[in-house]
């Protein structure tokens, strides 16, 4: 008997599942035969692609699925588990990665939401033991403060807080640091550790390796629905917990190719775009992008990364400010001029399919979008050879001269042929799986609409490409995969705006990193010579280098396309431009 | 804790199926239909006291048994597809066209006004060159009016189109109390300057629509127009970043909308009817809907919806007469089935119903599930 078996023997089950299946869509495995257990006071990491099964699993322990098969135990004995309020009796909470608080509501009226409505309660009581349960575990919470006040990781607290309270014993955490900065997930993982001291279960929910080795005592993984094993954190690195979660080896490397620095191609000055509320999204930002270079953006989401790329695509009218690019003005011009200029922007929003892509359209169709104007007539020319007689040779003229006419006009047809094989193509090149090119692109997973998307936008050969979030919600392949696309479109002179979520893959993969801040531009910095903390206290307003230094004057290219009296007489030809429009 | 009992596992829970092949899909639909039929057999042998199985013959008497019949049949149908092909544009972009009966009827009272006041005027080719006219540029008017304030104004397509038919109604019967033949409260009917007739007095009308069908048909599959209503119809964002203007397709694709709307007013006032009356588009404009809709929006399964539906409502007035069943719900109930049906088989094409597999062994419901799980397994195997 090994010294493994031997410990676990001492230790409590708190949940064991035996054998859960479940299954969706008919056909589509989530999890199939996944055994393990979790014991009381640890700390349990479930890793595993996006689509592995991990958050299906951890539903099915909160009661909002029910499993197709198996069993699962708490405490020893066989549950069913229907309702969140059956998770509830058995001490489970989950919280999820959407929030669910009421807006409007203060932390406290949030709190004694969840309490049984049957019974009497006393809000001085539950504040007194809200309070107590914060400062044994060492939260930071006002519960006074409104939701609609609070940032994304206070709102995480207080879900936190809130599960407690109601008497959890046993938490599941859903992607807990998807949406913090490096030190509230410090705090975060403090508080974890605290609870465990307490004797709780924690389940967290990741794919982040570098935080599953940090707070984790024990890791299970799941592949494609399936458990693969769970091993002790000590013992793990992140090579091994790539490979099992991937099933193979895989690099984990991202290149950072070096370029010839150029003149910059895009170049921004004090841009200001409005949100959809009508509030400054974007407050006086200016950057500039070079060829051949790869400029990151960071920022907490929402932060007006949306906002930007929207107004460097022209889908969203600009306040202040000027866009050039290659010298000349862009601001006022429609969309598709600006696809013209070779600017592609793909943006791709939570749900994948909002922006850029048809999600009942077929991959051929989708590959038309922005090129199904430019069809033309392309009637044959008929060679005349000597052998032909007169009549033959009259003919051909005719039909020569004709088409040379109906060439030139006009064409109401879409050209699907040429798209179809250029669909192929990019199927062939990006290895998209997929059935046929004539496939709906809502029926393909999340990696390969994206790759469909990237694809199509790189297929254009752009000089300057944005890309938000390219990498959302994809497996450690697909992800490498599209980073090398970049890396290869950087080598060939294209410009790279990058919005990414992930710091470690930004500080690997950009050459600068300019952090957004409520709308505002924190400061440009390169990218090797910059840590993860330095970015996480710029995310969060605390540290602003364009305050600190200012003689840098961040974001002003100092070999500029434009000489100052030219970006001056531009701001003020934007800006006639715009009372113009408004009159 | 607490202990939960294990016999509180629900009965059944509802999941998501793989898209199903097109021929189990077509399979499913053709039961519902089936089934649909029979019950309203069933329904109105029992409200005449008549034995339902002559219900079939009646049915397939009132279209099949004269030539004259068939060809009332044949072309009504041609009318209710013409009318499904006007929608099809306008709910494939995702705009709600309710207004097809105002602009078919626009259409018929800018033919009926050539007829009236120029016929006999002029050479009967000019005049109908004159209606031609005029009931397309009717028919567009009355639907572009509800698109400009929805591509300008982002007002609410559907309340509009709908309110658009009441306005048209009482421009109609405004115009009937104005020149009504003396002694009566309707237009008589006007034999001058009637549209051409072709083989015979139906043939013009099926013709006219096989046109628009083709049209419609290669307009969604080959040209530019059609590709960028199907983008603006699948996600406005799109269609701005790839530079369409969502204001011109909306106004473009309504006003051929109304364009054809208008032509089937034409069919009816200058070939068929030859007057006017507020209920000359017969509520086409509606039934139409369920046509688009029943085909899910595609114009080759729009014709087969529309035959079935056109060879349900003539078969019913026959089964009405023979069952002597004088009153005329009936065959909207009969209708009303099949609708419910088609539809409701919608949702067993989309999900399945799996039944909770833990049932003592032996009882009958745990043959039941073996039984269902033996053809879950011949299912799936079926699929790959």
């Amino acid at each position: 008997m090994n010294e493994e078996i031997i410990r676990e023997k001492n230790k409590e089950v708190a949940v064991r599942f035996e054998n859960i299946g479940k299954t969706f869509f008919g056909t589509v495995v989530a999890n199939k035969g996944v055994s393990f257990d979790l014991y009381k006071g640890e700390v349990l990491a479930v890793l595993g692609e996006n689509g592995s099964g991990k958050t299906t699993l951890m539903n099915m322990l909160a009661g909002i699925y029910y499993p197709d098969e198996g069993q699962i135990y708490v405490g020893g004995k066989p549950v069913a588990i229907k309702t969140p309020k059956d998770a509830h009796a058995l001490h489970i909470g989950m919280v999820h990665q959407h929030f669910k608080l009421v807006d409007i509501f203060t932390a406290l009226q949030n709190i004694m939401l969840g309490l049984d409505k049957n019974k009497k309660f006393n809000a001085k009581k539950v504040r007194n033991e809200v309070q107590e349960i914060c400062s044994r575990y060492g939260f930071e919470i006002d519960l006074n403060k409104k939701i609609y006040d609070m940032s994304v990781s206070e709102k995480q607290t207080l879900e936190i807080v809130k599960v407690l309270y109601c008497g959890a014993d046993i938490l599941i955490l859903d992607e807990p640091t998807a949406v913090l900065t490096p030190q509230e997930t410090d705090r975060l993982f403090g508080v974890i550790r605290n609870m465990r001291a307490d004797g709780k279960s924690i389940i967290i929910i990741t794919h982040k390796l570098a935080e599953v080795l940090e707070i984790s005592d024990r890791v299970a993984i799941l592949r494609k629905g399936e458990y693969v094993g769970a091993i002790e954190t000590k013992d793990a690195n992140q090579n091994i917990l790539t490979e099992m979660m991937v099933g193979k080896k895989v690099e984990l490397k991202i290149d950072r190719p070096k370029t010839e620095v150029k003149q910059p191609l895009l170049e921004i000055r004090n841009l200001g775009v409005k949100s959809d509320d009508g509030t400054l999204a974007i407050k006086d930002v200016s950057f500039y992008i070079r060829s051949g270079e790869i400029l990151g953006v960071a920022g907490i989401t929402g932060c007006g990364q949306k906002e930007l790329c929207e107004a460097i695509a022209g889908l969203r009218p600009v306040v202040t400010g000027v866009i050039t690019h290659k010298g000349e003005n862009i601001i006022g011009l429609p969309p598709k001029t600006i696809i013209e200029k070779g600017i592609s922007m793909s943006f791709i929003p939570e749900d994948r399919l909002g922006m850029g892509l048809c999600p009942s359209f077929s991959i051929t169709d989708n590959m038309m979008l922005k090129t199904y104007d430019k069809s033309k007539f392309s009637l044959k020319n008929h060679a005349i050879t000597d052998k032909d007689g007169k009549a033959v040779c009259f003919f051909k003229k005719v039909a020569n001269g004709t088409a040379s006419v109906i060439n030139k006009l006009p064409c109401p047809f879409v050209d699907r042929k040429d798209a179809r094989k250029r669909s192929v193509d990019l199927i062939k090149k990006l290895e998209i799986v997929t059935p046929s090119s004539e496939t709906p692109v809502r029926r393909l997973s999340g990696g390969n609409v994206q790759k469909v998307l990237v694809g199509r936008e790189i297929e254009s050969s752009p000089n300057v490409i944005v890309t938000a979030y390219p990498v959302r919600g994809l497996d450690v392949n697909s992800a490498y995969a599209i980073y090398d696309i970049l890396n290869e479109q950087k080598v060939k002179g294209t410009g790279i705006l990058f919005v990414g979520e992930d710091l470690d893959v930004m500080l690997a993969l950009c050459d600068k990193i300019m952090v957004l801040c409520h709308g505002k531009n924190m400061g440009i910095v390169h990218a090797n010579k910059v840590t993860k903390e330095q970015l996480g206290l710029m995310m969060t307003g605390s540290l602003d280098l364009t305050e600190v230094k200012k003689e840098k004057n961040y974001g002003i290219a100092k070999d500029s396309n434009l000489t100052e009296v030219e970006w001056e007489n531009a701001e003020k030809a934007a800006k006639e431009a715009k009372e113009r429009g408004n009159d | 804790m607490i202990n939960i009992k294990k016999s509180g596992e629900p009965l059944f829970h509802i999941s998501k199926r793989q898209e199903l092949a097109k021929w189990k899909r077509i399979l499913f639909t053709l039961a519902a239909v089936a089934l649909s039929l029979i019950i309203g057999a069933v329904f109105c042998g029992i409200v005449s006291g008549n034995n339902p199985v002559y219900f079939f013959k009646h049915l397939f008497d009132g279209v099949f048994k004269t030539k004259r019949r068939f060809w009332t049949a044949l072309r009504d149908m041609a009318l209710l597809l013409g009318v499904a092909m006007a929608l099809l544009p306008a709910f494939k972009m995702k705009f709600w066209n309710l207004g097809g009966n105002g602009q078919i009827l626009m259409g018929a009272l800018g033919t009926i006004i050539c007829m009236k006041f120029l016929g006999g005027k002029m050479p009967d080719a000019v005049v109908n060159i004159l209606m031609i006219l005029t009931s397309i540029a009717a028919g567009i008017i009355w639907a572009l009016i509800p698109a400009l304030f929805k591509a300008f104004f982002k007002t609410n397509e559907t309340l509009f189109t709908l309110m658009m038919n009441y306005i048209a109604v009482g421009i109609v019967s405004y115009f009937i109390t104005k020149y009504s033949n003396s002694g009566s409260n309707n237009i008589l009917p006007i034999n001058k300057a009637n549209l051409p007739v072709i083989g015979n007095e139906y043939l013009l009308t099926i013709i006219v629509v096989a046109v628009i069908t083709l049209f419609m048909i290669f307009y969604f599959k080959f040209s530019k127009h059609g590709y960028e209503v199907s983008v603006v119809g699948e996600s406005e964002n799109t269609a701005r970043y790839i530079g369409v203007s969502v204001k011109k397709v909306i106004i473009r694709t309504m006003a051929l909308s109304g364009a054809i709307c208008g032509i089937i007013g034409l069919l009816l006032v200058g070939s068929i009817d030859k007057t006017i009356t507020v209920s000359t588009a017969n509520n086409m404009g509606f039934t139409a809907i369920m046509v688009a809709w029943l085909a899910n929006l595609n114009p080759v399964t729009m014709i087969i919806a529309a035959l079935f539906i056109t060879f349900v409502d003539k078969g019913m007035s026959t089964v009405r007469m023979q069952f002597s069943l004088t009153n005329n719900a009936t065959t909207n109930i009969v209708l009303g089935f099949i609708y419910f049906f088609v539809i409701a088989v919608q949702f067993f094409i989309a999900y399945k119903i799996n039944f909770s597999k833990k049932v003592v062994p032996g009882s009958k419901k745990s043959v039941k599930v073996a039984k269902n799980k033996k053809e879950n397994a011949e299912h799936i195997g079926e699929d790959k």
